[in-house]
């Protein structure tokens, strides 16, 4: 069988080659694969925006790190940026954050093994957010169930370092940008937000939902600022949802 | 400008907010594990809420942008996002492709326009 060391498919060899270090740190050079590249180039756009919405460096820096997941980010500094209350910005972040939860359960049991720590599952579960779970369940049945958890701990790990990294020189790189330049950085991010979610779009009520939070956000912004997001998610993705269930 | 405080306050704010609104559902995944239905209709109604706020979000910070984007035309924006979307769903669906045909044109047309009222 030929090797399979980039991925899915067969047993990657350098499992019969080391232990747990190993299955971290080849989990950890996952981040130089094209969705780290991704991840880098979304926190750099997510660090102008935080920048030009009058956050420090630092503020940046612990959003990226402690949120970890690219729209609760966006939302938490655009919230905060507008005037809206820290109750308001919570509640909105955790409208799309309990998208996190199923994700979670999902990826959890492929990691269980006897040998596991609490704690280290406990920092492993940080790092369930888009990129580095869809490596996770991509990668972790190829493996024998004790090395899983380390090499998550890594693609997390590595995940992180490109999100910090990216909004470090994000936030350095676009004080020094011109301004069409700059504007354009910033355009960067909801368009990669609409594409991705067009791309993971499977059920209808997917697209339906994008195209009801698009038509509905901005009246909503217009009409009452501060709740218009979590009024666009509950009213338009309950709207698509019935629709949805209805026609499946 | 400082959006929040630039001291301890603004960074425990920034912490409870992804703390408590954030982290806790990663946990409340963790301890729930293969315990419940991942794929059922009340995750496909959070799928749907969550999918249709970020949308909001993303016209939004189109239409009524900050900072640097604010100096764009409103015409300029709704071209490039037009060209974007529509180079995705035509073209090819890589985000790369919408993004920078997006980004392209949201140069190309502010820059024509610089052009001809300079």
């Amino acid at each position: 069988m030929k090797q399979a060391d980039d991925g899915a498919g067969g047993t990657p060899r350098w499992v019969h080659e080391g232990g747990q270090a190993t299955a971290f740190l080849r989990g950890l050079a996952v981040a130089l694969t094209v969705p780290g590249w991704v991840l880098f180039l979304t926190a750099f756009g997510f660090a102008a925006l935080a920048r030009e919405l009058g956050f420090t460096l630092g503020q940046a820096v612990l959003t990226s790190a402690a949120i970890y997941a690219l729209p609760a980010q966006v939302i938490l500094v655009d919230q905060i940026a507008r005037g809206a209350t820290l109750y308001a910005a919570g509640f909105a972040v955790t409208l799309t954050a309990v998208r996190l939860l199923p994700m979670a359960v999902n990826i959890v049991p492929l990691w269980r093994a006897p040998g596991n720590t609490r704690l280290a599952e406990i920092a492993a579960v940080h790092f369930v957010a888009v990129t580095a779970w869809v490596e996770g369940l991509r990668r972790l049945p190829a493996l024998p169930a004790e090395r899983r958890l380390s090499h998550f701990l890594g693609i997390g790990t590595g995940m992180m370092m490109a999100t910090v990294s990216g909004t470090l020189t994000g936030f350095i790189v676009a004080a020094a940008l011109p301004p069409l330049l700059s504007a354009a950085l910033l355009f960067m991010t909801p368009l990669y937000f609409l594409c991705s979610m067009l791309m993971t779009s499977g059920r209808p009520a997917d697209r339906i939902a994008i195209l009801l939070g698009a038509l509905l956000g901005p009246p909503f912004y217009l009409l009452a600022p501060g709740i218009d997001l979590m009024l666009t998610g509950l009213v338009g993705g309950t709207i698509a949802f019935l629709i949805g269930e209805r026609r499946p | 400008m400082n959006a929040i405080d630039d001291g301890l306050g603004g960074y425990l704010a920034i912490l409870v907010v992804a703390v408590v609104a954030h982290e806790s559902w990663r946990w409340l995944g963790l301890a729930l594990g293969r315990g419940i239905d991942a794929d059922g209709a009340l995750f496909r109604w959070v799928r749907a809420v969550s999918t249709a706020l970020v949308a909001g979000l993303c016209l939004r910070l189109v239409l009524f942008p900050s900072g640097a984007l604010a100096g764009i035309t409103l015409g300029s924006r709704l071209i490039a996002l037009a060209v974007g979307i529509a180079a995705f769903l035509l073209l090819s669906r890589t985000l790369l492709v919408g993004i920078g045909a997006g980004a392209a044109a949201l140069l190309a047309v502010e820059g024509a326009l610089g052009l001809f009222t300079r």
